[in-house]
């Protein structure tokens, strides 16, 4: 229940006043502050791991701030739930989307309405009026009737936003909006917000400094959990906003390109792979990555990338097609068979697919090689052996963790992608497929994972690269292959290759 | 949080998740107007009396050590057995089909034959829930618990007709049992004036053996691989299905051979009402014993205690045996609720947040009176 | 001997039917109660209690109804029990199913045989035939010539139905078991919803279970339910999570019990014990044949949702 009844119409003003939040082990929020205004686009800035979303959240009633206070109009508030925030006007887009797939755009409004707003009978025809008088008034195409899980991402952001006008927003939060969309999507969501921003205040957050600078009036930026600059965006440059984010000058290892190409390490010819909900979500691929090459896979997220990846590394039935390591026909091969034979494998999900969060560090440093005899004497397990492996890689990929009898579940996000490429490094794969590395990562870990990678291509493996940062693709790809709808729609060297370009290509838009 | 403070917390969660499970089973006594303190206190001390009674301890300990053992490396494994009732009774078959179809061998083999083909048989009928598991993904609770259901109406079936004793059926009392084993098919008495038998050392040479099968062998890591994180698992070429039925097949295994122990070791023939419950106290017991051979050894001895008080306050107070259900059912409901708890960082945090506010301490960030401007611009 | 069959298939999918249904809500709020067992003997227990102990007294007529109010209400309390250790405490479902299995069955088990012990009958609930179609050939037999209990369960079909789909608490439900983090936000306590939902269950499991001792058997003992929690848990997602579905499960299992009591009667040759494992047998085979699909259930089904968890 609100703890008061809000005033009608918008915002003026919300500030933070020393907001502080814990969580087990580390301090995400420290002490910060800062105010946004109706009339301007506030960017809310840094690394990952910076604590930009714990802020959000906080502000969105979902936790609850260990010290400091929120102020609306001047006047304090405290949100003890999201229904609290709710009420008075908070309206946040995840970037996780809060939309429940299985229901209808309209019972997803009905929902956060309730009976209280919308009548005690279910009444979905009045839910359904609400819902298009909303999206016409700003120019958000959406269909109240259509199931959320049919719908696009970018349609889905759009019904975001509907959902959280219809539910009474008098301000507006947006997690990395444009983590999912094309440059194209982008430069429309952009100039939405911008022409929305006259009505409610509006936060954005990001680390995506172009568009921050395209779009924000004011910016804060954190590090660390606390503010470490707050000031207009017109006045810093890009490159200052990256050294303010990461607290030193910004050093991205690039791929110089150079050398012959060489023979095909990792082939797949028109394979075809069924996706859970029964349709193709590949089509008819082929793609050829080189020895001692980084092949980028450029696409909007849920055309194939997971399918792909999942029948790469064995775990997916192909319905057609091959898949060659080298020479050898490794189609429909078990995924051990596919690991003795030289793939790596650097999975999206690193906290459940790439670790065993209750195993130690050691543990899962040998989850492929475990019956090696390396690692095993017979049926029994060489623990020396073990441990020692673990801590010459946990010095070799400075690895951040207490000991190697740590529970691997316990270390940061960039800390658990270290373990994961130690482990897959170490095997010296002839070919090695990372799916979005460095999500979630902040800027030095992501530092090392990139240099790593190079370091693998240096030593002549094929890296197949899938990613959603045009930047992370265009920095360190040879070539870049775009993915749409299941199929490649083309393969350009990277040094031709433009963001405009690639955008475009991700559309489905060739040429 | 300070390790102290942890172990406190710990402490106190789980005395308050006892004493939970202490108030509910005792509002079940005092409907039935027994006092919950003398019933109580005759479960848990009244063993002690005799040695007899003592020894009880070790007899009911054993078959719940085996089960617990299973149970235990199915559950780190990932699949959660409840079939061990019925896998109990399959062995029980088994055992006594075989050591009275084969009279002729020397004791040693014949033991080792019979409690073999116990082993095997609750093996096989964990298998079919295991494969069903593996390969259909049928839910593994659902699947054992029908199938202790069916192995019942089988072993009554088989007692009831083919297997029973042609005396019995002369004498015409019909009491559903199986011949009596030969002698040489019995275990040795440990310690004279008890029943406690040699099934004691193999049950805990067998803790050792499973100690050594999860954490030192490479089976045992995917095993726990395939239990912790089946996803990683899977991914890293580890084979969760196969894994699955391994478990399984191993948890039959040693619920079968803990039937067969009891018929060898302690009844000597197939009777009604052998299995009495074993297998689900034996679930009990892998929990409490936190899923580990250190831990199971103990807690089957306290539940033990437990099965033979309950036995002594059903003859001296009057309290059905059933009793030992509703505790066994109000542990599994503490035992469960306290692990999350005590593991639960953000429960730590929380009860860490609450005591520092007891101790009188302000939290991080409300200072009074700090006159800072609310936007705290900084220079860049 | 079709028609017997069907006559007696209906009854006796009342129980199941009830448990069924009751645990649908819970399933769909992303709860499953294995508990459910344990709680049809508590239900089936109490409501025998009342006709057992006021036979002779002048509230003997008021025997049954108080029986019909003592089940769901002490079902519902476990269903609440459930709740704090699974919602609250966030305990794994399905070992805390089967301790609450465990307390119920062992706590009913327990009270009867102390007080009661044995076999004693009640005369249980009189038929209410409908008039006029309960005389139809065929058909009035199987439907419309039973206790008004049966009729409740029927209905309830098209209830759970209604109130799942058409109104804001099954709107609620359903959003809690399917993606709980987007109810939060939009300010549905998940909590709240999940406790609401186990307490219907369990009421309704214990109507199911008081159905089993008051109208079906007559009697109460201590293996009078034989499972048929464990069985309605599994006809949730034999029934693919909808009540009509559910409904046909539970004809379907209930007519295999009719089945073995119609081989009995007539004197087949077929041993006692291969009939009673039928309904156990299709059970599995039934969840073996079942196609499995992934997206058929709640998504969060089985999943305790804390909303501090850093996703």
């Amino acid at each position: 229940m609100p703890t008061s009844a809000p005033p009608p119409g918008p915002i003026d003003e919300l500030t933070l006043d020393r907001v502080t939040k814990r969580f087990p082990g580390v301090l995400a929020c420290n002490r910060v502050s800062l105010t946004v205004r109706r009339g301007e686009v506030h960017a809310l800035v840094g690394e990952n791991g910076a604590g930009k979303s714990t802020l959000m959240n906080l502000l969105a009633g979902l936790y609850q701030p260990d010290g400091g206070r929120i102020l609306i109009d001047g006047h304090p508030v405290r949100f003890r739930t999201p229904a609290d925030a709710c009420a008075h006007g908070i309206g946040m887009v995840h970037q996780d989307f809060m939309l429940v797939p299985t229901m209808t755009v309209a019972e997803n409004v009905a929902l956060g309405l309730g009976p209280r707003r919308s009548g005690r009978r279910l009444d979905l025809a009045r839910v359904r009026r609400l819902v298009e008088g909303v999206a016409g008034h700003h120019g958000l195409g959406v269909d109240p009737e259509a199931p959320v899980w049919q719908l696009s991402v970018g349609e889905q952001q759009r019904v975001e936003l509907v959902k959280v006008l219809c539910l009474g927003a008098r301000m507006l939060i947006l997690d990395e909006p444009t983590s999912a969309l094309t440059p194209q999507q982008t430069d429309d969501l952009l100039e939405r917000l911008t022409r929305m921003s006259a009505e409610l205040p509006i936060v954005f957050i990001s680390h995506k400094l172009a568009e921050v600078k395209a779009l924000s009036r004011r910016v804060t930026i954190l590090r660390q959990g606390a503010v470490v600059f707050a000031g207009d965006t017109g006045h810093t440059s890009t490159e200052e906003l990256a050294a303010l984010m990461t607290g030193h000058a910004v050093h991205q290892p690039r791929n110089e390109g150079g050398g012959a190409p060489r023979p095909a390490v990792l082939t797949m010819r028109r394979l075809v792979v069924r996706a859970d909900r029964g349709h193709l979500a590949v089509d008819g691929l082929s793609l050829e990555v080189r020895a001692g090459e980084i092949l980028g896979l450029a696409g909007v997220s849920g055309n194939g990338q997971r399918e792909l990846a999942d029948a790469l590394a064995g775990l997916r039935r192909t319905e057609a097609g091959a898949v060659l390591l080298g020479n050898e026909n490794l189609t429909g091969a078990s995924p051990d068979r596919i690991i003795a034979r030289g793939m790596g494998y650097v999975p999206e999900d690193r906290r459940q697919e790439g670790i065993v969060p209750t195993f130690s560090v050691e543990e899962n440093l040998i989850l492929k090689d475990v019956a090696s005899p390396r690692f095993s004497a017979g049926p029994f397990l060489r623990l020396r052996a073990i441990h020692r492996n673990a801590e010459a890689l946990r010095d070799r990929f400075d690895i951040r963790c207490a000991s190697t009898a740590a529970w691997a579940g316990a270390l940061s996000g960039g800390n658990v992608q270290k373990v994961i490429l130690a482990r897959e490094l170490a095997r010296a794969p002839r070919a090695l497929v990372a799916i979005y590395p460095t999500r979630g990562v902040d800027m030095g870990a992501a530092e090392f994972i990139h240099g790593q990678l190079l370091a693998l291509r240096a030593a002549g493996a094929g890296i197949l690269l899938v990613s959603e940062e045009l930047e992370e693709l265009l920095n360190l790809s040879d070539r870049i292959a775009v993915i749409y709808r299941g199929r490649i729609l083309r393969v350009l060297p990277a040094a031709e290759a433009t963001r405009g370009q690639l955008g475009r290509l991700m559309a489905g838009v060739d040429g | 949080m300070t390790p102290r403070l942890r172990l406190a917390f710990a402490a106190a969660v789980g005395a308050a998740a006892g004493l939970s499970a202490l108030a509910i089973a005792s509002l079940v006594l005092v409907t039935i107007g027994a006092s919950p303190w003398t019933t109580l206190v005759t479960i848990f001390t009244g063993p002690f009396a005799s040695v007899f009674n003592a020894g009880e301890i070790g007899v009911r300990a054993v078959p719940l050590v085996l089960v617990a053992l299973g149970v235990a490396v199915s559950f780190r494994s990932g699949i959660l057995n409840i079939g061990a009732e019925g896998q109990m009774l399959l062995g029980i078959l088994a055992t006594t089909a075989v050591a009275l179809h084969l009279p002729g061998l020397p004791g040693p083999l014949l033991l080792a034959l019979a409690l073999l083909a116990g082993a095997a048989a609750g093996a096989a009928w964990a298998g079919i829930a295991g494969w069903l598991r593996a390969r259909l993904e049928v839910n593994e609770i659902l699947s054992t618990v029908m199938l202790n259901y069916i192995a019942a109406q089988l072993y009554t079936f088989l007692l009831r007709g083919p297997m029973i004793d042609p005396d019995e059926l002369m004498t015409g009392s019909g009491t559903p049992q199986s011949v009596r084993l030969p002698r040489a098919a019995w275990l040795e008495r440990l310690i004279p004036g008890t029943r406690l038998h040699t099934g004691l050392l193999l049950a805990l040479s067998l803790a050792g053996l499973v100690w050594v099968l999860l954490w030192r062998t490479t089976l045992g890591y995917r095993l726990r691989a395939a239990g912790a994180g089946a996803r990683a698992a899977r991914y890293a070429g580890i084979g969760v299905e196969r894994s699955l039925l391994v478990a399984m097949l191993v948890a039959g295994a040693f619920a079968g051979l803990a039937g067969g122990v009891e018929v060898v070791g302690v009844h000597h023939r197939a009777i009604e009402a052998i299995s009495a419950g074993y297998g689900f106290a034996g679930i009990v017991v892998a929990l409490f014993g936190g899923l580990h051979p250190v831990g199971i050894v103990p807690a089957a001895g306290f539940f033990g205690l437990m099965l033979v008080g309950a036995d002594m306050t059903q003859r001296s107070a009057g309290v059905p045996a059933n009793m030992v259900l509703v505790l066994e059912g109000v542990i599994i409901l503490a035992i469960v609720s306290a692990q999350v708890i005590i593991h639960n960082p953000y429960a730590q945090e929380r009860a860490a947040r609450f005591l520092r506010r007891v101790a009188g301490r302000k939290a991080e960030g409300e200072h009074p009176g700090a006159a800072r401007s609310p936007t705290g611009e900084a220079g860049p | 001997m079709v028609h017997d069959v069907l006559a007696l298939g209906v009854p006796f999918s009342v129980a199941l039917l009830l448990a069924a249904l009751g645990e649908n809500f819970n399933q769909r709020a992303g709860v499953f109660n294995l508990g459910c067992e344990g709680i049809m003997s508590v239900g089936a227990f109490l409501a025998f209690l009342p006709p057992h102990l006021l036979a002779r007294s002048p509230l003997a007529p008021w025997a049954n109804v108080l029986g019909f109010i003592l089940a769901p209400v002490a079902g519902a309390l476990l269903g609440l029990l459930f709740a704090l250790v699974t919602v609250t405490f966030r305990a794994p479902q399905g070992i805390a199913g089967i301790g609450l299995q465990m307390l119920g069955w062992g706590a009913a088990g327990t009270i009867f045989r102390h007080f009661i012990g044995g076999v004693t009958g009640i005369p249980g609930v009189a038929a209410w035939p409908i008039p006029g179609l309960s005389r139809l050939p065929w058909m009035g037999d199987i439907l419309f010539h039973h206790d008004p209990v049966v009729y409740l369960a029927l209905l309830s079909v098209p209830a759970s139905a209604f109130l799942l789909n058409r109104t804001h608490w099954g709107l609620r439900v359903r959003a809690v078991g399917t993606h709980p983090r987007a109810a939060d936000t939009m300010g549905v306590s998940v909590s709240r919803v999940r406790y609401q939902a186990l307490a219907l269950g369990g009421a309704m499991g214990g109507l199911g279970g008081a159905y089993l001792s008051l109208c079906q058997a007559h009697m109460f003992a201590d293996d009078l339910v034989a499972g048929r929690g464990f069985i309605a848990v599994a006809l949730v997602y034999f029934g693919r999570f909808t009540p009509l579905g559910i409904a046909g499960g539970a004809l379907l299992f209930s007519l295999a019990q009719a089945f073995q009591n119609e081989i009995q009667v007539s004197g087949i040759k077929f041993p006692y014990e291969f009939a009673v494992m039928l309904p156990y047998v299709l059970v599995i085979v039934v969840l073996a044949l079942a196609r499995r699909s992934h997206d058929l259930g709640p998504a969060a089904l089985g999943k305790p949702y804390d909303r501090e968890v850093r996703v």
